[in-house]
């Protein structure tokens, strides 16, 4: 996923001479492209995430448009005060981009895992939170989040994550994705989750269930028609996330459904419990620990669906 | 633009107007921040009436010079000036923070033209001030930045993120200015962190570095005309007095919080030469 930001980005910034790529000391090489195609339009802010978001909104205050770059935990938690007050408060269209996302470098231990981090950013007025799928969806949306002028949050996992679309989705901010149609649940996947919810409503399907899966790649704000069609057709709906399921996209969609005025379909969360992984392990491990595989997602949904 | 000449205003006259102003909207509007904002008027009349290329008529001119004060509790200063520089009807200052006016106790985004940032969480002017430097650069346009601060807002770790960048970004068209009072809201600002040798640590941080007298209009304009001379970032730092004009205020920190009542107004406004 890293390596489709920063080929589109570098794409995205020669087609527009407003857009400055900020990093936090961060991608070592990753960026030489858009150096040299995009000269004087890249800044490494140094390991001081809070000014790098400050300078992003003056410079979007001053008509360019500011993409900012690091591991997640330190663009969002490190400097969550700049991201409320600065950009959104001033409402400025700056993207921030959080690579590493979730469990992704589960084996760096818990200072690097960001399980919570979309939880509190939903909370934040006018910003959108975006979890892309793979890298295709990586492009399609940067290129959304570039094409509008409110503040969005994106947050990627590491490279090499298996693709799922054939080509880049034309991709709206708000609009899930169905990837597979079914007939009896619907698996509502955020991020990077999306190939393991694939296996598991094939798995689904070895059980004579026939499972729909949508690719969820906007937190906020919800896709409250997609949400609409799901709980009135499905039996059960299941969210799937590498991150607490508090907070995120089944926290977001339970309160969805909270407000409803009747009863819908039954919901279940797949993410991370509300606990620290203190276990020294690789991504494949740290998921397995939370449940987070295609097996415990689609035994878990068969027992409900049943 | 207006040019960057000293104003031939008598401009001692002008900042003891807008003193007398600031302690009638503290009494009225029931506010604290009086000693604060008192403090910092002499550096907002220099940049004002004498630096800053900025028409009240035209506060959204891309080319403008940018004022950012970012110890946002003294925003009384900032409305004052702004105000009698043409930027908004000075009966704007009637409604300070009542319900409904552009002007609340710290200033919010757009809230009136000529306010460039919503302050009052400390920190945050720096950093955005050089987000605007650098996007002047990128756009080769020739506006300079000024941000003020205050001596215990330097306490927030942002402000030295911002003060290492811009000299490595050789942003010379950006300044700081520091109200240096020696105050912050509960004690002595060289005492709760040390603070002191604060020219030294600006300088050492790769800004070039001044230290004025700040209630000295002449001298703040004579080194705010360093901006955009050289390539290094210019801090001011300027020595102040806390609640300055007033002498009963002067350097009583409890005019950070306390609000004047009816006969002090008339006491501070005698002191200032005010009817």
């Amino acid at each position: 996923m890293r390596n489709a930001f920063a080929d589109e980005i570098t794409k995205l910034g020669v087609a527009d001479e407003r857009i400055v790529l900020l990093s936090a000391d961060i991608g070592n090489r990753l960026f030489e492209e858009f150096k040299a195609k995009c000269p004087g339009r890249f800044f490494n802010c140094g390991v001081a995430e809070a000014n790098m978001i400050g300078v992003a909104t003056g410079l979007a205050m001053a008509g360019m448009r500011p993409v900012c770059y690091t591991i997640t935990n330190f663009v969002t938690y490190r400097c969550i005060e700049q991201i409320r007050v600065d950009v959104c408060y001033h409402h400025q269209p700056v993207v921030i981009v959080g690579t590493g996302s979730g469990l992704s470098y589960a084996s760096l231990g818990g200072t690097h895992h960001s399980c919570e981090e979309m939880g509190m950013l939903r909370l934040l007025p006018g910003l959108a939170v975006m979890a892309p799928a793979d890298a295709m969806e990586v492009r399609g949306v940067l290129r959304a989040a570039l094409g509008q002028t409110s503040p969005v949050y994106v947050r990627i996992g590491k490279k090499g994550e298996p693709i799922v679309h054939e080509a880049v989705p034309d991709l709206a901010i708000g609009k899930a994705i169905v990837i597979r149609e079914g007939k009896d649940i619907c698996i509502l996947s955020a991020g990077n989750m999306l190939p393991t919810c694939l296996e598991a409503a094939e798995l689904l399907g070895a059980r004579g269930c026939s499972a729909q899966v949508v690719s969820f790649h906007t937190i906020k704000p919800l896709d409250e028609v997609c949400l609409a069609d799901a709980f009135a057709k499905f039996a059960v709906v299941a969210t799937v996330e590498e991150h607490s399921i508090l907070g995120g996209l089944g926290g977001s969609v339970a309160e969805w459904l909270s407000d409803q005025p009747r009863a819908m379909g039954r919901l279940v969360r797949f993410g991370v419990r509300d606990e620290f992984l203190h276990k020294t392990c690789e991504q494949e491990s740290a998921r397995e620990f939370f449940g987070l595989t295609p097996e415990n997602i689609s035994s878990r949904i068969a027992a409900l669906w049943r | 633009m207006s040019s960057s000449q000293p104003s031939s205003d008598d401009l001692p006259q002008i900042a003891r107007q807008i003193r007398g102003r600031l302690v009638e909207m503290s009494h009225k509007a029931g506010t604290p921040h009086l000693g604060s904002a008192l403090s910092c008027v002499d550096i907002l009349v220099a940049a004002y009436w004498n630096i800053l290329r900025i028409e009240g008529k035209a506060p959204q001119d891309m080319t403008r010079d940018r004022f950012i004060l970012s110890k946002g509790h003294a925003a009384t200063a900032l409305y004052v000036t702004l105000a009698m520089r043409g930027f908004f009807p000075a009966k704007w200052l009637d409604t300070f923070a009542e319900e409904g006016s552009p002007l609340a106790e710290q200033p919010s985004p757009e809230c009136a033209p000529g306010v460039e940032l919503a302050t009052g969480s400390l920190g945050h002017g720096l950093p955005v001030g050089v987000g605007l430097a650098l996007a002047a650069r990128i756009r080769k346009l020739d506006y300079r930045v000024f941000v003020t601060m205050s001596d215990g807002e330097c306490n927030e770790g942002s402000v030295w993120e911002a003060a290492m960048f811009a000299p490595g970004q050789r942003l010379g068209r950006l300044a700081v200015i520091i109200d240096y009072n020696k105050w912050q809201a509960t004690g002595r600002s060289n005492e709760i962190m040390a603070l002191d040798s604060l020219a030294a640590k600006w300088s050492a941080f790769g800004w070039k570095t001044a230290e004025v007298d700040g209630h000295d209009i002449d001298a703040l304009t004579r080194e705010l005309n360093q901006t955009g001379t050289g390539d290094q970032p210019i801090a001011v730092i300027a020595h102040t007095v806390k609640g300055k004009g007033v002498s009963f205020m002067e350097d009583d920190n409890n005019w950070h919080y306390r609000v004047p009542k009816k006969d002090e107004v008339a006491a501070a406004r005698r002191e200032l030469g005010l009817p």
